[in-house]
């Protein structure tokens, strides 16, 4: 086949692919967004952003994402570096880390919650090391930072190795001669990971970063299980809007607001991270 | 090819031939009730094992299942031969995409239940099919700490605080159990058992004076609601584990407590205000889509459902008690019997102020449940004000009734028009 077409050959099934259940679908939520019965109209955007919980869902989402990704970064970071400098065994432990990756957001909050129930393991532990006199309840209204830790402790456990998986072979294109030649200088080892891994890792980071942030902005099983009525965030108001009211309008109204987040998110990271012209590995 | 080749692709052919035919040939029963899978297998084997053409039992979620419904009534042809739901869900459902059953020559022996069904039209839109209500549970442990005098068949709310205060006070931890959770259905126990017992209303006395001594009185009562509660979906699970020791649940989600530790439990009534003991029941039907493939099977399953043998399987396999009059027999499951004495004694009280379920919301049944559930949420964990939350909420209660022009429901007093909020 002409070598000029085959490239567009074989990327056609993946657009048509994305056309049919992306972009058609996209447009159809975007067109549920704006009209009610009677033509365009900002209605749905106003009835959600309206709604007392609403602010309180944005802000619950924001302070989750921003404690959950950096914990997240810095950790998958130490993990890969660990992963990398390892003689033996660095595959089982690659395997072992990557276990909660197969499971479902809300299998995950279940785990969590089995911990953390008043009849849970953690309090069985406490109690039986005689710590407590009988069993507490950590999660309750009236402790919002204990639900908050615990749900942040379960987004940690549940999605870090996504971005380890994808920053675990970002290390590994790194050529060996840059540390070779800084230990030559005498740079010190965290001198190599700031001055040669964290600079050369930035398309890894990048794509990590999108990744985790943008997941991060459509928590919600984990968040269901751990938090019941009482740590409401954005996707748990869609929810709400497309099943519990029926109303698809407000729920296609707050899918969008979601995604201009994600989307305004994913250009400051492109922005942030961005690699130079022609400064390629 | 050989000739065992071309014999094995020959039997295939057949094969998947007859299997398509024994497809087309059940009827789908797309159903949001009996989804855990014990309950499901045994709807599959015990009640609908008896039915001759055979049914593919498919309970699922309510989202799901009338994301369905509204793909095929759009397409204009489908699968589901029948539709399994509860009263709320089939109210947010047009009319005109349901059969009409007036011809069926079934239904349930009660009149209010079948006026239900109509849907505000002039016939049947769906059958009844089996009900249920809420009752209150407690462990055996905590019948010692009843305040001198209660009879725990004819507690008051006063009554019910003073039990949880006392259980309170002597094991140190708030035991009151509350389904408060995502999936919880505490708008029920407000729109049926909260306010009628203090406003003998819901929606023309949602602001009322009465209405706020209801919540003060409920604040009281959370004061000794293991905190929790905001986790809890299924108060068997908490009754089972210790976490709760007094509940307050839908009959179907407390059936395993007392399935599994019989000797443990007590069921009994709910608590009665000053204007008497309001209840509610649970209203679930089976109804025929426009869209029916084989309305005639479809029709059939639906009689079957109706029959007594039927229904008293359904009991066995769902809690869910029958809507026509059947005989109940002695080796009834323990959570059967539980629920069905309290339910009997709930209705049999001389003070008793049964409620109807919401009608005529139509699609706004999720809205109304909102403004139960807000309000319990910025009163009660919020602590905001309780006549503040009352006028703000009276707003969106109001906008509701006017745009659907829902006609009152018992206990509220008749309306022309919309029902309106006092």
């Amino acid at each position: 086949m002409n070598a000029r077409v085959l490239p567009y050959v074989l990327i056609a099934p993946v657009t048509l692919f994305l056309c049919v259940f992306f972009l058609y679908p996209f447009f159809l939520v975007a067109q549920q967004a704006f009209t009610t019965g009677n033509g365009f109209t900002m209605d749905n955007f106003r009835e959600v952003v309206s709604y007392w919980k609403f602010p309180i869902s944005l802000r619950n989402t924001f302070l989750l994402a921003l404690a959950v990704v950096p914990v997240q970064l810095a950790l998958s970071l130490l993990m890969a570096t660990m992963v990398n400098n390892m003689k033996r065994g660095r595959d089982l432990v690659l395997y072992v880390w990557t276990i909660p990756l197969g499971i479902s957001d809300l299998a995950a909050g279940i785990i969590w919650l089995a911990i953390f129930e008043q009849s849970g393991f953690l309090n069985s532990m406490l109690y039986g090391l005689g710590v407590v006199d009988q069993p507490a309840s950590f999660l309750s209204y009236q402790n919002m930072t204990v639900v908050f830790i615990a749900i942040m402790l379960a987004e940690i456990w549940r999605a870090t190795a996504i971005m380890l998986v994808i920053i675990v072979a970002g290390i590994g294109l790194i050529p060996k001669e840059y540390y070779e030649a800084a230990e030559v200088f005498g740079a010190s080892p965290w001198k190599r990971f700031v001055k040669i891994t964290l600079p050369l890792l930035r398309p890894s980071l990048q794509t990590a970063l999108i990744l985790r942030v943008v997941l991060a902005f459509e928590v919600f099983a984990v968040v269901a299980a751990l938090g019941g009525s009482i740590f409401p965030v954005l996707m748990e108001q869609i929810y709400e809007n497309q099943f519990n009211l029926q109303n698809g309008g407000t729920a296609a109204a707050l899918a969008l607001i979601v995604l201009a987040i994600s989307i305004s998110f994913t250009l400051v990271i492109l922005r942030a991270l961005r690699v130079p012209k022609g400064a390629t590995i | 090819m050989s000739f065992k080749t071309k014999l094995a692709g020959a039997m295939t052919g057949v094969a998947v031939l007859t299997s398509a035919v024994a497809v087309q040939a059940e009827v789908l029963f797309w159903s949001t009730q009996a989804r855990p899978a014990e309950e499901a297998q045994a709807m599959r084997v015990e009640v609908l094992g008896g039915f001759g053409p055979g049914v593919d039992y498919q309970p699922n979620e309510a989202g799901p299942w009338l994301t369905r419904f509204k793909a095929e009534i759009e397409a204009g042809s489908g699968s589901i031969g029948v539709l399994g739901s509860l009263h709320g869900d089939f109210s947010s459902l047009d009319a005109d995409t349901l059969m009409d059953l007036d011809g069926l020559g079934v239904m349930s022996s009660s009149e209010t239940f079948n006026n239900l069904a109509k849907l505000g039209t002039d016939s049947m839109q769906y059958v009844p099919w089996m009900q249920a209500s809420y009752i209150m549970a407690a462990n055996k442990e905590a019948l010692q700490y009843l305040p001198e005098g209660a009879n725990i068949d004819a507690l008051s709310y006063d009554e019910l605080i003073q039990w949880t205060a006392n259980v309170h006070e002597a094991v140190g931890q708030p035991k009151f159990g509350f389904p408060a959770g995502p999936k919880g259905l505490k708008h029920r126990f407000f729109q049926g058992y909260l306010y009628p017992s203090y406003t003998n209303g819901v929606v023309r006395t949602f602001a009322s004076p009465e209405a706020v001594t209801a919540w003060e009185k409920f604040k009281e009562l959370w004061a000794h609601t293991n905190p929790a509660s905001t986790n809890y979906n299924f108060l068997q699970e908490q009754l089972l584990s210790g976490d709760a020791w007094i509940v307050f649940d839908h009959t179907s989600r407390l059936a395993q407590a007392f399935n599994e530790r019989p000797d443990d439990f007590v069921a009994f009534p709910a608590p009665a205000g000053p204007t008497g003991r309001g209840f509610m029941p649970v209203l679930a039907g089976v109804a025929i889509p426009e869209t029916a493939p084989d309305k005639d099977a479809a029709m059939a399953l639906v009689k079957y459902l109706l029959k007594p043998e039927t229904q008293l399987a359904t009991l066995r396999a769902t809690s869910f008690f029958p809507v026509v009059d059947v005989d109940l027999p002695d080796d009834l499951p323990p959570a059967v019997r539980a629920a069905g004495d309290a339910v009997a004694k709930m209705s049999a009280s001389p003070d008793a102020n049964p409620g109807l379920l919401p009608a005529g919301l139509g699609s706004k049944g999720g809205d109304f449940n909102r403004v139960f559930v807000d309000t319990f949420e910025r009163i009660v964990l919020a602590g905001q004000p309780i006549d503040r939350v009352l006028a703000d909420q009276k707003r969106a209660l109001a906008k509701i009734m006017d745009d659907t022009g829902a006609p009152c429901w018992a206990p509220d007093a008749p309306s022309d028009g919309a029902c309106p909020v006092e």
